[in-house]
């Protein structure tokens, strides 16, 4: 098992009646909400948790890509991953990534990938979502029925730029590069491990499939109503004849571990209400711009949990029913590891993303949670697939042997003589 | 009287897929281009057309049985493609009237081929942006917002769009969502952010003697983007038909086809 301690960075100053006097979390939510100020706390916070996730023993630390949304604070993921890079030298830096069909050109994203996979010692997976409608339509403006055609367009170029090693024409519909030269390279050759976000567009498996890439189910209703379309992905990789590898799915799942039941609904109950009722309240209208989805998907069945009535509703929801439903996994860590097993045996998944930080948790609790989960959970969970050795090497990444630790600043003191005359500026 | 449309699949050739094409009524030739919504079943524009024209009303690709749709990628691949089924019903040179999504289709075919538009009728076009008159996100909206949004008379446009749908019959609906998809999936192709793909560049090749209607209700697209077509297109007249919305085509009918007989019959 492969565990990613993942933060969707949240902002935590959402009013009690946010539900009632604004429209939508996403897309119009007015940017006076939003305090600077608060802000440099927020963002300095949450980083420091997912330094803390690496020091627990998390084999991952995540960081993923939203638009004017406030529930997730990072709408350039990889400047998150780069004051991680630093500070870290263990972890894998899970970016979940870049929505590529929004970067013009998209070999941007091959050279920023590559950039933080060098400066990380080879410890990057490279997340490649289709993005939301809300983000890649609404937002960033892109056309709903060219989204999927750009965003393939977008892969193709990213990947042969990795795997080239002469400047070569690329000549697409939305990109046209004479000189795609992609400087510098990934130290994981010819690409580091890919993982796909999918919230039920069927394409998506096959597109996972055929390139060895991990499909990662992002879903805030938790494990127990994935069961059907992660039914729908192992068929799917039956019918094309791939193996079973559990490294080939991951899942999200939101988790709150304390000593007891009863203390972990004492401890997280409100901090989930306000991520249920308040972070996700995303207006209808945004959820599926029409001609994002393809008729095959719709066909299916297989909408966009945005979409769902019952999503709403789940901001009404008793801390029992969100327990009792799995939207959660929440209590002792006997509970959670009974549980946790439950959902790893039931999608075959061999990756977790924990959501441990949720809504407008303090940082005490996030770190209790998070030091439970690992101390307490963790390592009861190790073994759950003995038959593929507990690791898949085409899912996971490959760090140098030798890659740098983090190091001490170098004081600086201001009244040390220069030591040669060229250095410094002059005074 | 409701008059039956007949209903065709007309060949273009070059491997392409056919499109389907409802014709009407008799008298002088007509080519209808509708809006983003498409043609209702017993479309009353449509009807109310075909009581004084001949008229031929194509179906744009993802809308009914036209298809090809991913074909389409852009504005002058649509326009383009407009201009060949004209050619292939042998009516180059025919009378042009778009509503909406319609109007915008045909002004660009009557500015990229002046010489192939003799008259033409724009009903409430899309196709322009004002900064000051935004255009509502029409992507954005919930079946039970677009009353409001396209009708003066919210309580007859609640009945129009909901007549003949069971959205409570899954199959239905399942049927509804995906013709929206593609109906909708398409026209974002030309509308999607913003409904401007550089129209406003090209208003003043028009040839066309030119008629501009639009309802003085219109809340999707505001009637002061008539004064902007009527000021850029050289050969045009402005109309504002009163308690009308954006829909006036459906709320007016009969004010609206007289106004293009005018247009269509001036010497």
């Amino acid at each position: 098992m492969k565990f990613t301690w993942f933060n969707l960075m949240p902002w935590p100053h959402l009013s009690e009646d946010f539900r009632e006097t604004n429209r939508s979390v996403w897309v119009d939510i007015p940017s006076r909400l939003y305090d600077p100020q608060k802000g440099h706390h927020v963002y300095n916070t949450y980083l420091d948790q997912l330094e803390y996730a690496e020091s627990l023993g998390f084999d991952g630390i995540g960081v993923n890509e939203h638009h004017a949304n406030a529930y997730g604070l990072m709408p350039s993921p990889n400047l998150m991953a780069a004051a991680l890079a630093r500070r870290t030298s263990k972890a894998a830096l899970v970016v979940l990534g870049n929505s590529i069909a929004l970067y013009n050109p998209p070999i941007r994203v091959a050279e920023e990938f590559a950039m933080l996979d060098v400066i990380s010692g080879g410890r990057l997976v490279a997340g490649f979502p289709v993005g939301t409608s809300m983000d890649t339509n609404y937002v960033y403006g892109q056309v709903p029925a060219l989204t999927r055609e750009k965003y393939a367009e977008a892969h193709e170029l990213i990947i042969r730029a990795w795997a080239e090693d002469e400047p070569f024409s690329f000549n697409g519909r939305y990109t046209q590069l004479r000189y795609a030269n992609c400087w510098p390279k990934p130290i994981q050759a010819p690409r580091p491990p890919v993982f796909i976000p999918g919230g039920g567009s069927i394409e998506t498996y096959d597109f996972c499939i055929e390139n060895d890439y991990a499909y990662s189910y992002l879903s805030f209703t938790g494990y127990k109503r994935a069961q059907l379309l992660m039914d729908g992905f192992w068929e799917r990789v039956d019918e094309m004849g791939a193996d079973r590898s559990p490294y080939r799915a991951g899942f999200a799942q939101t988790i709150c571990v304390a000593e007891t039941d009863a203390e972990a609904k004492e401890l997280y109950a409100e901090h989930v209400n306000y991520f249920f009722n308040r972070c996700l309240h995303v207006y209808p209208g945004y959820g599926d711009a029409p001609g994002y989805r393809t008729v095959k998907t719709i066909k299916k069945g297989a909408l966009s949990q945005y979409t769902r009535s019952s999503l709403g509703s789940l901001g009404k929801l008793t801390w029992e029913e969100l327990v009792a439903d799995g939207h959660i996994i929440a209590g002792s860590p006997e509970t959670v590891t009974e549980k946790m097993k439950e959902l790893i045996n039931g999608l075959k998944v061999g990756n977790i993303f924990c959501l441990l930080h949720i809504g407008n948790m303090t940082n005490e609790k996030t770190m209790l949670s998070s030091r439970l989960f690992a101390e307490e959970v963790m390592p009861h969970l190790r073994d759950m697939w003995p038959e593929w050795g507990n690791h898949d090497d085409r899912f996971w990444i490959h760090p140098l042997e030798d890659r740098l630790e983090p190091t001490v600043p170098i004081a600086v003191t201001p009244n040390a003589a220069p030591s040669n005359s060229n250095g410094g500026a002059a005074s | 009287m409701s008059v039956e449309p007949t209903i065709r699949m007309v060949e273009l050739g070059q491997g392409r897929a056919p499109v389907e094409v409802w014709q009407a009524g008799q008298g002088t030739p007509l080519v209808f281009l509708h809006g983003a919504g498409g043609l209702m079943p017993d479309d009353r524009f449509f009807q109310a057309l075909a009581g004084q024209f001949h008229v031929h009303a194509p179906l744009l690709p993802g809308y009914g049985g036209s298809e090809g749709e991913d074909e389409l990628k852009d504005m002058l691949d649509t326009t383009l493609h407009t201009g060949d089924v004209i050619d292939a019903l042998g009516l180059t040179g025919a009378a042009l009237v778009g509503h909406s999504m319609g109007g915008m289709i045909a002004a660009e075919l009557a500015a990229l081929a002046p010489n192939d538009v003799s008259r033409l009728a724009l009903i409430a076009p899309a196709g322009l942006w004002l900064d000051d008159h935004p255009v509502e996100d029409l992507f954005a909206k919930l079946p039970f917002e677009l009353p409001e949004l396209l009708f003066h008379d919210v309580a007859l446009g609640e009945s129009l769009l909901t007549a003949g749908l069971d959205l409570e019959d899954p199959a239905f609906l399942s049927e509804f969502l995906i013709g929206n998809a593609r109906r909708l999936g398409m026209a974002g192709k030309l509308l999607f952010p913003i409904p401007d793909r550089g129209l406003s560049r090209r208003l003043h090749r028009i040839k066309a003697r030119t008629l501009i209607l639009w309802g003085a209700s219109d809340r999707l697209i505001s009637p002061v983007y008539g004064d902007a077509f009527a000021a850029a297109i050289p050969n045009s007249e402005l109309e504002i038909v009163a308690e009308a919305g954006h829909l006036v085509t459906m709320e007016k009918p009969g004010r609206v086809v007289d106004a293009i007989a005018t247009l269509v019959n001036a010497g």
